[in-house]
């Protein structure tokens, strides 16, 4: 039985949290009406991008009242969104939440915090130390920040530890505009997309946002690629949409009976390659 | 225009080979119009003031500014100097009918002559192009009030060279064109209808007769771009440059612009006493709670 989601490609306001929370029940109706079982925003949605010094003013704790109305909301819809969680050692973090019936479900905490060329996520925000899956009506799920898709080993640890989704929510600015291609930033995103997607047999959610923070236009251009490398949808690029598309577990099972390539992957060799080059203890068990 | 998979080849830094400069102008023309539309009214601001000097920056940034808000919503300045050539006007009158912007003449000669009399001294022409860039974005400023936005004309180029007067032409609340180099933009000029007699002139500031940009910096922009990008956008060094056939003397004196002229790019220097100082750790988005 296929599962309908939605993404919200939208346009949050840099630090008004409160008219971000208005906007994030419009979008929830709007997925609620097309009758998806999840909806998700991007990358820190509940309160804009770069936020800068801004970053400790919107920061909250998971269980913050001021996120009570999502907790409200995902009674009949999960809802996934992203918002500056305060640890309870008062560390910011990039975090994504993932409600479920009325309640937080998981939390993942943007792991890579790029701090090079446009990007200064390392100077307002500490790093999230772990990569867990978590389970919800769509599947085995692992959440990656943006940067965190970047990175080969997440969505490979991910699919390594059981998980037929991989959620990217994003704020990916649009940069590269030569000739002869697509923009530089959305050919690399989709490059990324549809290798993962086909080669780990997982279905990607890339969720990426719109509107311009400071001159910097983020580029939207949502996709939902599934486990045989086919497109299920794609959002425009620039303009705000609802996209809505299916993720049908059936077809990760049949593309993994084809391709089996995660069922052969030998953790026990890269697990003894890494821990050997790190100089740490690995029982040889073969 | 060729697909991203059909490409091949790899970009080499070639002084003859200026392809690495073409850009996507239907993208870049997205682009730029929404970063007009949204940065306007996130300002909490509807309309567009634009010095329209006659030339192609200009050009490109009024007709830009009218796609995205509308041409009731654009102001074009013409502000002539008595060294102001009649072709200029021609052009600027030219652009105004073919989009629809309002275009007002406002000449600068008196108050910038009335100035220069009251000096008791030999006033070098130097100072006398700053004094006209700086009046005629006075006026910009006050066309602004109360709901509109000055939107920059300076390129790339001459951001990077620092070829333009700060607080002159240089100064602005948004600048859509600043990320294109000249030739980029000549290129993005002829695709959104500027018409070519005013993409292929020489360009000038016009600051003082016979002056051209290309005369005054002893070099083209064709030139500079290509040591620009591949400098700036691509990062090689000068060394790296000459290595692969670049000017020797034209690389250098281009990189030495750029450093001794970058006070002109940022904002000016807070000394740093408190705790918390601006400019320094209090780093807020300029975009801070806009819609």
């Amino acid at each position: 039985m296929s599962i309908r989601i939605a993404i919200a490609q939208c346009a949050p306001a840099l630090g008004a949290v409160k008219r971000n929370m208005d906007m994030h029940e419009k979008w929830i109706s709007r997925a609620r009406a097309e009758g998806a079982r999840l909806v998700i925003f991007p990358e820190l949605s509940l309160t804009g991008y770069y936020l800068k010094d801004l970053a400790a003013d919107v920061a909250c704790a998971a269980d913050d009242p001021q996120l009570a109305p999502i907790a409200e909301a995902s009674r009949d819809i999960d809802i996934s969104a992203g918002f500056v969680e305060r640890s309870a050692d008062a560390k910011l973090h990039i975090a994504q939440g993932h409600w479920s019936g009325g309640k937080l479900v998981h939390v993942h905490r943007k792991v890579y915090l790029p701090t090079y060329g446009i990007f200064d996520d390392g100077r307002y925000f500490g790093p999230g130390d772990r990569f867990e899956t978590y389970r919800w009506a769509g599947g085995t799920t692992g959440v990656a920040i943006c940067e965190d898709l970047w990175h080969v080993s997440t969505p490979y640890l991910y699919a390594a530890a059981g998980a037929t989704i991989v959620l990217a929510p994003s704020a990916s600015p649009g940069r590269g505009v030569a000739e002869g291609g697509d923009l530089g930033t959305a050919e690399s995103c989709r490059l990324m997309d549809r290798f993962y997607a086909s080669y780990l047999t997982v279905y990607v959610v890339y969720v990426n946002r719109v509107g311009h923070e400071d001159g910097i236009a983020f580029w939207g251009g949502s996709e939902i690629v599934a486990p045989d490398g086919t497109v299920v949808a794609r959002a425009a690029e620039f303009d705000e949409e609802l996209l809505i598309g299916e993720i049908d577990p059936e077809l990760v099972a049949r593309e993994r009976a084809r391709n089996p390539l995660m069922r052969d992957e030998r953790e026990d060799i890269v697990l003894r390659n890494i821990a050997g080059r790190l100089g740490l203890p690995f029982d040889r068990r073969d | 225009m060729t697909s991203a998979p059909a490409r091949t080849g790899v970009i080499r830094p070639d002084p003859k080979d200026p392809s690495p400069l073409r850009i996507d102008e239907v993208l870049v023309r997205k682009m730029l119009t929404l970063f007009i539309r949204e940065e306007t009214a996130k300002a909490r601001l509807q309309r567009a003031v634009v010095g329209v000097s006659g030339g192609v920056d200009s050009a490109v940034t009024a007709a830009l500014a009218t796609e995205a808000l509308g041409a009731e919503n654009v102001l074009g300045l013409f502000t002539p100097y008595r060294t102001s050539s009649d072709e200029s006007r021609g052009h600027a009158r030219e652009l105004s009918r073919k989009f629809g912007f309002t275009l007002e003449e406002v000449p600068i000669t008196e108050q910038v002559d009335a100035y220069l009399r009251s000096r008791n001294e030999k006033v070098d022409r130097v100072r006398i192009g700053n004094k006209m860039a700086r009046e005629r974005k006075s006026i910009e400023y006050d066309r602004s009030w109360p709901d509109g936005i000055v939107l920059g004309t300076s390129n790339k180029t001459e951001l990077l060279l620092g070829y333009g007067t700060q607080f002159g032409d240089m100064a602005c609340g948004i600048n859509p064109v600043g990320d294109l180099y000249k030739t980029q933009l000549r290129e993005l000029a002829l695709s959104i209808g500027i018409p070519e007699a005013i993409v292929r002139k020489p360009p000038t500031a016009e600051l003082w007769e016979g002056q051209t940009d290309e005369g005054e910096l002893g070099f083209t922009y064709a030139d500079a771009d290509l040591v620009l990008y591949h400098m700036v956008d691509r990062r090689l060094r000068p060394a790296e440059l000459i290595e692969h056939g670049f000017d020797a003397k034209l690389v250098t004196r281009i990189r030495e612009m750029v450093r001794r002229n970058h006070y002109k790019r940022v904002m000016p220097l807070i000394a740093k006493l408190s705790l918390r100082t601006v400019g320094h750790d209090f780093l807020y988005p300029r975009d801070w709670e806009a819609d």
